[in-house]
Order: C-alpha cells, then structure tokens, then sequence
C-alpha cells in the first residue's frame, strides 16, 4: 500500500521550518514523523501527517512549494534486526532509497519505516509477497502512536 | 620616453587636421561597408560632410546592437582575403559581437598596444608577463603583439594557475605584468600562502591593470602590497581592445590616442556633445581601421575628459576612470556579462520560476557570481535529487553562457525582491 508524505521545498536558514509548523498547528494538523533533506542552501522538508490534503492545501495558499509524494511505510517489528529484514530484501533486489526515516508506534512491538524507493510498484509488490505489511495513508491518519518515552 | 614623440606631442590644431583626415578616409573606407553605405546615404553623409572634428557629431552612431544585427560582415569594408584576424567580444545571447582585422589593423593596434606599454617606461630589456587570457579574448593577444612590437621578452603565461604564474616571475625574473585587477588582488593572497614577498623575491616594476573598472584605493593597495607602479588600461573590442586608451607615469587619467580614435563625450540621453570635464556617454570613431571602421560607436561606458594639459606632455586628451555603464553590463574577473545572458539561458530551463536575481559578492580578493533561480511551483516533486539536478544545469547553462561558473541558489517562489515594472536583477556588494 502506498502512503502520502507531504514535501515542502524550502531554502536552508533560520525560520524556514517554523513558518511550515505555524501553519500545521494552526490547521490543527498531527505530525506523525518529519524529516528534513538539504543540499547546501536548500531543503526538502517531509511529514507524515494524519491529513497530508489537507496540509497541503493549507501550506500551497500560504504560498508554499508543497508536493504530495508517494512513499511506502512499512510496518516492521521493534526488535534488533526489524529494519536488517527490511533493507537487505531491498539490496537483493537492487532497489534504491532515495530517503527513509522512521518512528516507533509501540515500544518494543512496532515501529513504521518510512522509505522513498526509486521503484515504487515494484517495491510494494515485493514486499507484499514477502509478508511485510505497509499502512496507507488512511491507516497512518488512524494509528495512535505511543512514544517510547511515554513508557 | 616617447614611442612616437612626434605624434605623441603633436599640437592640437595638427593634431585635428590629421583626425579630420583620417575621418574623411575612414568614411570613404565605410562606405564601401554593407551597413554604412546605406547608413550613411540614409543619414544624408558622405566623406564630404565633415570639415572640422566637430563635424562629427553630424553622423549616425553605431551601437552593439548594429553590430550584431549586422554580424559577421555587414560592417566589413574590404575583401574578405585581406582578413587575417578575428576577435569577438563576450557579447549577449545570440550572435557575438565579431570584429575582422585586416594586416594593416593588427599592426596599428599594435602599434598603440607598444606605444602604451612604452610610456609606461617598459623596454626591449624587459621580461613581460601576460597573465590574460588568449583567445577571441583581445587583451591577451593584443598585449603580446604590443609587447614583442617593443622587443621585450613575453611569457604567454594566460590566466590563471596562480603557483606557476609567481615561479614564473621568479624563473624568468619577469619585469612587467599585465593581469586583470580582481586577479592581482587574489594572488596577492596566494603570495603570503608560500611565504613569498613580491617586494623581495621578484622584479616585477610595471603591472597594467586592466579589462575591469577598479577604483584609485584600490590601485593603492596593490601598488602597496606589489611594491611596482599599476597602470590603468583602457580598451574595448569594437575598438580593438586595449591600447585604446592609457595611463602616463603622471597616472591621472588614461589618454586616449587621438591620432587612432575620435573622442566625443555625449549625453547619454540627449546624445548632444558634451564639454571636456563632464560626465557621460564615451562615443569612439575608428581612424586607421581598414577591415572593419566603426562610426561614433556608443560605448556606453561613462567617464569625462579630465580638462588641461598633462605634464608628461602628450597633447592626446586623457579621459578619467569608467565611472559606470549606461547599460547594465556586469564585469566580473574581466568577463563581460548582460543580465540578459542570463535571463535568456534560466527562461529556456524547465524547473525555473518567474524571478531570478544576481549578486556579487567580494570575498577577501575573490569576485563571486550568486544567482539566485526562484523555483518553478509545478516543477517541484518533492525530491531533493530532482532539485539538485536541476541546480548543476542551471550551473552548467549558465556558465556555457557567460563563460564562468556561478554559485546557483535555488529559493522559493515569490521569494525575491520584485521591482516596479522591471525586476530588480542584480545586486552588487563589491566594495573596494
């Protein structure tokens, strides 16, 4: 299953970032995971939200450069080895991750990986056949993540 | 002291005749030109029309845009056999700004090229090094024919490769340099790096300094740091190159050699005559040119004639420092650069928003380009690689068009500063 992250070009200085979480906050968005990419004087700025449309929406008539971007999250087991699983079945099958980042949904039970792969069907084939479950964005929107530290 | 005394200190009423002459020659010359036999006819002149220099502002101007539109050999007054040399100025997008020498050019621009270099007190014992760019360039050829003209010693050094150009001066124990003012001041830099002090360790006396405008302080310092006399150096490519236009040991003013060029100062809006000792618009009128004469060309850079007699004692009238363009050409470490260029090769790039803007930057003795793209909304598919790609084609367009390499900031859109009407484009924070 494909899932939508919401990506915001942005130039690399201070306040940047704040003006984007301004907005968020004030749409009353929820930020599952974030991620920022840069390249010397600029950025891509990424977010798993529980609306991306609406974020997006929201970011584009404030005058932002917003783009919703496929990605696949993949839910893996919080344990040593979850993410080896995952990234080594990729390297088999000569897929490339052009970004990935992720976050815990339950401490010690499961965690989600976020992966921006160069070929996406491909990937949500594979890993469909291997048993490895993916959450769409819908099911991203309706997870409650609980924050290790919560524990 | 003098290359040509005679000429060089000829009074001004002979001085006129010869111009006059010359003038009368010259439009002879043009009239056999494509452009200037319709020109000329069009405007009611002919060889016949002028009496006296003043007489000149009778005819038409020429532009860079003439010459473009009329490019190559619109402009061209004789055979093409009689040819034997071509340069071209770094010129806006599309077709460059070509000028043909016939033998007889080349050994009058020569001729002046020495005759500059020799008031300069450089000599046939000299060792000069030309640390210019060779090329379609003028100011790398132009100086090495002046200098073997003195029967001087001449390294073709070119530009660049600042280590090599100072074992240079140290092997061949290199007497005079030509190099560009914003070069000078880097390799003043690379000189404290290796521990060598110019003062001491070459023999360096004359640098001409030319091909950028730079201010009298900072002439200053160079002289201070170099321990040698820096002459400024005044020249164009339509009207040749250098040795247009050049210092005296009084180092007061550039004089322009007038038995070679007509001089007229206009207003750069009325395009009426100016005085000697007003500001504006440099108008030049080739003499000697065969292959190629130009007729009260607009050289849009602005400057006055500084008034009276010089002490050295050429009559030939010195023009002061280039305060500035009446166009918006940039010249960034000698190059000459429109916005335009740029404007042209950014618009044709996928990916490139409404606005852009150039900012120069001097950093310690380094000259940088910025330009700064605003991104294309739709463009934006939230990939950093995309955008990445896009930068290194911005900088590879550009830099395939102005000839050097700019740092290319991509930033937001409706993130630069709109002007009234027309966009504000660049921003140049070089401070002596």
């Amino acid at each position: 299953m494909i899932a939508q992250q919401i990506s915001i070009f942005a130039e690399n200085k201070p306040g940047r970032l704040a003006a984007v979480t301004r907005i968020l906050a004030a749409e009353k968005i929820n930020i599952r995971a974030t991620n920022i990419t840069t390249a010397d004087t600029f950025g891509v700025i990424n977010f798993i939200v529980d609306d991306p449309r609406r974020a997006a929406k929201a970011l584009t008539q404030a005058g932002m450069t917003v783009q919703l971007r496929d990605v696949l999250a993949v839910l893996l087991e919080d344990k040593p080895g979850g993410l080896d699983r995952l990234t080594q079945l990729l390297a088999r099958e000569a897929v490339n991750i052009n970004n990935a980042y992720g976050f815990v949904l339950e401490g010690s039970k499961k965690a989600v990986f976020v992966v921006d792969v160069d070929q996406m069907d491909k990937t949500d084939e594979l890993l469909r056949k291997h048993g490895i479950q993916t959450l769409d964005t819908e099911a991203l929107s309706a997870i409650e993540p609980f924050h290790y530290l919560n524990y | 002291m003098y290359w040509e005394k005679e000429i060089e200190t000829m009074d001004r009423t002979a001085l006129e005749r010869m111009q006059v002459e010359r003038l009368t020659q010259t439009l002879e010359r043009a009239s056999r030109s494509p452009y200037y036999a319709e020109r000329l006819k069009a405007a009611g002149a002919d060889a016949l029309s002028v009496r006296t220099v003043a007489d000149v502002a009778k005819l038409p101007l020429t532009t860079k845009d003439d010459l473009r539109e009329h490019s190559p050999y619109g402009f061209l007054a004789v055979e093409r056999d009689e040819l034997i040399r071509m340069h071209s100025s770094s010129g806006t997008t599309g077709r460059a700004t070509v000028i043909f020498h016939t033998a007889g050019d080349i050994a009058a621009w020569t001729n002046i090229v020495a005759r500059s270099m020799y008031m300069t007190g450089m000599r046939r014992s000299d060792v000069f090094q030309n640390m210019m760019t060779y090329g379609l360039f003028t100011g790398g050829l132009g100086f090495h024919y002046g200098a073997e003209k003195i029967g001087a010693l001449v390294i073709p050094a070119g530009a660049g490769n600042s280590k090599r150009q100072i074992q240079l001066m140290r092997d061949f124990a290199t007497t005079v340099i030509h190099i560009i003012p914003s070069y000078v001041l880097h390799l003043s830099t690379v000189f404290e790096e290796l521990g060598v002090d110019p003062r001491r360790d070459t023999q360096v006396k004359i640098a001409f300094i030319g091909a950028e405008p730079h201010s009298e302080k900072m002439r200053q310092k160079i002289e201070a740091f170099y321990g040698f006399k820096a002459f400024n150096s005044y020249g164009l490519s339509e009207m040749n190159g250098p040795g247009v236009a050049f210092e005296c040991p009084e180092q007061n003013g550039m004089h322009l050699w007038e038995d070679n060029y007509i001089l007229e100062i206009v207003d750069p809006d009325t395009l009426k005559p100016l005085p000697d000792g007003e500001e504006g618009e440099m108008v030049l009128t080739t003499l000697l040119r065969e292959g190629m004469p130009i007729v009260r060309y607009r050289t849009k850079d602005l400057t006055r004639v500084i008034p009276g007699p010089c002490p050295c004692g050429r009559t030939h009238r010195r023009i002061d420092r280039i305060k500035g363009r009446t166009d918006d050409m940039l010249i960034l470490k000698g190059v000459n650069i429109f916005p335009i260029q740029i404007e042209k090769k950014l618009m044709d790039i996928p990916g490139v928003g409404q606005n852009f803007l150039i900012v120069l930057d001097r950093e310690g003795y380094n000259d940088h380009m910025t330009v700064k793209v605003e991104v294309n909304r739709e463009f934006f598919l939230g990939d950093l690689k995309q955008l990445e790609g896009l930068r290194r084609r911005i900088v590879e367009d550009l830099k395939s068009a102005i000839l050097i390499t700019p740092k290319v900031d991509l930033v937001e859109p409706g993130s630069l500063p709109k002007g009234e009407g027309k966009a504000v484009r660049v921003v140049d924070n070089r401070k002596d």
